[in-house]
């Protein structure tokens, strides 16, 4: 029963997802241009093809050509000793990657979606993440977990949780949030290759998005480095931090933001555990002040781990309270207007840098409580006043 | 009813398989397989459904020739039904279905139950026309030195957990006929994954004393570099997984494991042990379930020892305990007397050649009871009788009944065995003093093998930690090393 619901909410996802588009389309210009699906694909391809140890597991991964679209060909190519279909049992089927791992061998685990792997965090975190520290490096735990995680497009409250914080939170796990193509090919096979236990949060929007990538990219041996963020584009005024889709919000917010004369410095954390805490301070040691964004509940998330890293390294850099973007503190709802105003959109990332850079208030509840809510209504309301205070403290500053 | 949803090119692929592994079938198997092909996948569905349930092998003696009897009664069996109406057959996905106007449910429990096998009586004599596997001399005596050291082992033990020398204790009384006489029956390639109950698996591939004591004290000996609590032994060298405290999370890994031997094609199985309640456990289904479809060389020994902690069998399950629920998954399963050594390496013995020969997953339940306290947290003697514990340490006490045995053999005396006993208990006492004496790991200890490589935040706390113990010596343990 649940697995016919879930394939009426994939097919109901993969409506809205856009066609996949072919590997590689050469422009006239050299840059080619790949899907992060492809990129995904040939990664997990070309590691497998590098070292027979490699094994995937999971729901649909084989016949199905996965649930996604991510494992496609590789059934074929690999045999089904190589890409298993497992039954419908996360717990079950994670225990038993874990145990081949133990062994020796590197089992590649894919969840639907990260949500499933809550029935399964028993033996991500107590089997798999714990084994070297507790067998005092006897038994290494070459494993990796990958899917889809956060929000995707009107799949409901059960099926849209963002997973990094909670996994980020325990030692003895990496934890890998790609963005773009290039993200996806460098960190999975990173991933891959790394002998610690890797949990790759990937996002079901992204897979259909189609990003431009070198040669170098394309070559097999190509790896990125984990825990090294990556800054996104160079600025001087605001540092914005953000993980997997929101990284493409932000880039949108800094063009933006860029009409309005504020250079913002935009860092692709690409890894959260281990926190590259050196290039986010180094940024905001820079511009002094920081934004950070993420589609997930704001409490105990990835935003505040941010803030305490930046408070503990650079407080006395910073010229502006942090502001920290999040999703709203909602089981996610399911209608589309409601599902919209519970994610960060763009315009919310314009609004935080423009309070963070003092060219906008911060607006205040009748008790004096700072409201840095998401919700659009309130802004839409303060918009006006922003804008009437805004231009009286210009005509003031120009008048001194 | 479930129904595999599978598409007819993954029965084919299947079938395929079969036709290759039959070639490497012993004789034995062949008919089961013969009969498959004829039928296509009529038979692999329906066999175990339609089984005859008077043929029980055991009861009938030819122990290595179970698969003919089962699948040749089965063949004759489905042959024999009429083609008229009341007897349509349909193929649905999963195999073909026999209708039946009759309503019939399958009861809830069996009219017999399961019956346990067993070759040594309750005084350690063999009973007539028993199948067993023949043990020589050597091995006998080896097991019985084992099962005596695993009993003074677990005494000494548990009183320095009484007198305050280690944290923390579980004894395995009642059990060492599982532990050591399973362990006998594998081999040293054999991946063993253990729950917590199972010490003298380790005992037998030549843990020693010491290391045992090492252990249990935390001390820089120990394999586990003091991370772990008392008997959470783990052992890359012997092949023994370490002990992780959460119940039944070890018996997917065994099947992960097992896949993985049968992908490097090693002649070997993997071995993992749990009590009754860990049966519960949604993994337990999980890894049978599994271990059934991809065909996995694992030997699952369930030590049904009638409690978990407080909680009886009747409030666990209410199947016929658990050798029945492995065929339930597909699962080729055996109810053994786990404390009759005898026929506990009889049945472990078969059930390595079939995991390992065949690739099949293997359920041995093995009938104890748990004669100790549940831990050295736990005084049992508040949820069941007293009397009950003694009658079972007393009267059904596997270590004297191997004993017997061995003695009316002529392989055991009197004075071996005070030999024996005295012995340990003087390297066991100073192997204690040792490890108590021994100092404890270093600081450097608490932060290596979180990751593969120390990480750099983990390098700068260790920095600070030490540089604090610096400046204030006095509140830090002395025998800490740094």
């Amino acid at each position: 029963m649940l697995g016919i619901a879930r394939q009426k909410m994939l097919e109901q996802s993969s409506k809205m997802i856009r066609p996949v588009v072919s590997v590689l389309r050469s422009y006239s210009s050299a840059a080619k241009q790949m899907t992060v699906r492809a990129a995904l694909n040939s990664a997990l391809d070309e590691e497998m093809s590098a070292d027979s140890k490699v094994f995937l597991m999971g729901e649909e991964v084989g016949e199905y050509q996965g649930a996604y679209k991510i494992t496609k060909g590789l059934l074929d190519k690999y045999g089904p000793e190589r890409v298993l279909d497992t039954p419908i049992t996360e717990a079950g089927f994670t225990g038993i990657a874990v145990g081949a791992a133990y062994y020796g061998l590197k089992p590649v685990v894919e969840f639907m979606t990260f949500n499933f792997s809550m029935q399964a965090i028993d033996h991500i975190i107590n089997s798999a993440a714990k084994s070297n520290y507790m067998s005092a490096g006897q038994i290494s735990v070459p494993i990796v977990f990958r899917g889809p995680n956060g929000a995707a497009a009107g799949v409901g409250a059960q099926h849209s949780q963002c997973y990094a914080a909670w996994y980020a939170a325990c030692p003895g796990l990496k934890v890998l949030t790609p963005y773009n193509s290039e993200d996806a090919r460098g960190l999975l096979k990173a991933a891959i290759r790394d002998p610690d236990p890797v949990v790759f949060l990937e996002n079901e929007l992204l897979y259909g998005e189609s990003f431009p990538i070198s040669d170098e990219v394309l070559d097999s041996s190509f790896c990125l480095p984990i825990g090294k963020a990556k800054i996104e584009r160079k600025g001087k005024h605001v540092t914005i931090v953000a993980y997997s889709k929101m990284v493409g919000y932000s880039l949108q917010a800094a063009e933006i933001l860029e009409k309005d004369g504020i250079d913002a410095e935009v860092i692709n954390l690409r890894s959260i555990r281990p926190l590259d805490r050196s290039t986010i301070n180094n940024s905001v040691r820079k511009t002094n002040r920081l934004v950070t964004v993420e589609e997930a509940f704001p409490q105990h998330g990835v935003g505040a781990e941010i803030c305490a890293c930046v408070l503990e390294e650079s407080f006395a850099y910073l010229d502006a309270p942090v502001e920290r973007i999040a999703g709203a503190d909602v089981p996610m709802p399911y209608a589309a207007n409601l599902e919209r105003m519970a994610v960060p959109q763009v315009e919310d990332i314009v609004r935080a840098a423009k309070r963070a850079c003092y060219r906008s208030l911060q607006t205040f509840s009748n008790t004096g409580v700072k409201l840095n809510t998401v919700g659009r209504c309130w802004h839409q309301v303060n918009n006006k006043w922003e804008e009437i205070v805004r231009n009286f403290v210009t005509l003031l500053i120009q008048a001194l | 009813m479930a129904f595999c949803s599978r598409n007819s090119r993954n029965i084919i692929n299947n079938l395929k398989s079969k036709v290759g592994l039959s070639r490497l079938m012993k004789p034995s198997s062949d008919c089961c397989y013969t009969s498959c092909l004829n039928n296509t996948n009529r038979c692999r569905f329906l066999a175990p459904q339609l089984r005859n349930p008077d043929s029980h092998s055991q009861n009938k003696g030819h122990f290595f020739c179970f698969q003919r009897f089962q699948s040749t009664t089965t063949e004759q069996h489905f042959a024999s039904l009429p083609n008229g109406e009341h007897n349509q057959v349909l193929d649905f996905p999963g195999g073909n279905v026999v209708f039946s106007p009759e309503m019939q449910f399958l009861s809830e429990s069996p009219g017999v139950y399961n019956p346990c096998y067993r070759v040594l009586d309750d005084n350690g004599q063999l009973i007539s026309n028993s199948i067993f596997v023949q043990v020589s001399e050597e091995i006998a005596v080896k097991m019985y030195s084992n099962m005596a050291t695993l009993q003074i082992l677990d005494t000494i033990f548990y009183e320095a957990q009484r007198q305050g020398r280690i944290s923390f204790y579980a004894t395995t009384i009642g059990e060492e006929a599982i532990n050591i006489a399973s362990a006998a029956a594998l081999t040293a390639d054999d991946i063993v994954v253990p729950q917590y109950r199972e010490p003298g698996v380790l005992l037998w591939r030549g843990f020693t004393l010491q290391e045992f004591a090492n252990q249990c004290f935390g001390n820089k000996d120990d394999y586990g570099k003091g991370r772990q609590m008392p008997i959470h032994y783990g052992s890359n060298k012997h092949n023994y997984f370490t002990v992780s405290s959460t119940i039944a999370t070890q018996i997917p890994h065994a099947v992960g494991a097992a896949y993985s031997l049968k992908m490097d094609k090693r002649d070997a199985c993997a071995v993992t042990y749990f009590g009754d309640g860990g049966t519960s456990e949604g993994d337990f289904h999980a890894a049978l379930n599994f271990a059934a479809v991809t065909e996995s060389p694992v030997i699952f020994i369930c030590r049904n020892n009638g409690w978990a902690i407080s909680t009886p069998t009747s409030d666990q399950f209410r199947s016929d305990g658990i050798a029945v629920r492995g065929q339930a998954y597909g699962v080729r399963s055996i109810r053994v007397d786990g404390n009759d050594a005898l026929a506990m390496y009889s049945a472990v013995h078969t059930a390595r050649e079939m995991a390992v020969h065949e690739h099949r997953p293997i359920l041995i339940e093995a009938v104890t009871y748990r004669v100790g306290h549940h831990s050295t947290s736990d005084d049992s003697t508040k949820y069941r009788p007293a009397n009950e514990i003694e009658w079972w340490r007393m009267e059904r006490d596997p270590v004297t009944r191997f004993r017997k045995w061995i003695e009316t053999n002529g392989w055991w005396s009197g004075e071996a065995e005070s030999q024996l006993r005295s012995s340990i208990q003087n390297q066991l006492l100073q192997a204690i003093q040792i490890a108590e004496r021994a100092e404890k790991p270093p600081v450097k200890d608490l932060f290596t093998d979180v990751y593969d490589n120390i990480p750099w935040h983990l390098r700068e706390q260790e920095k600070m930690v030490r540089e604090t113990i610096n400046r204030h010596p006095k509140d830090y343990p002395a025998d800490v090393p740094f």
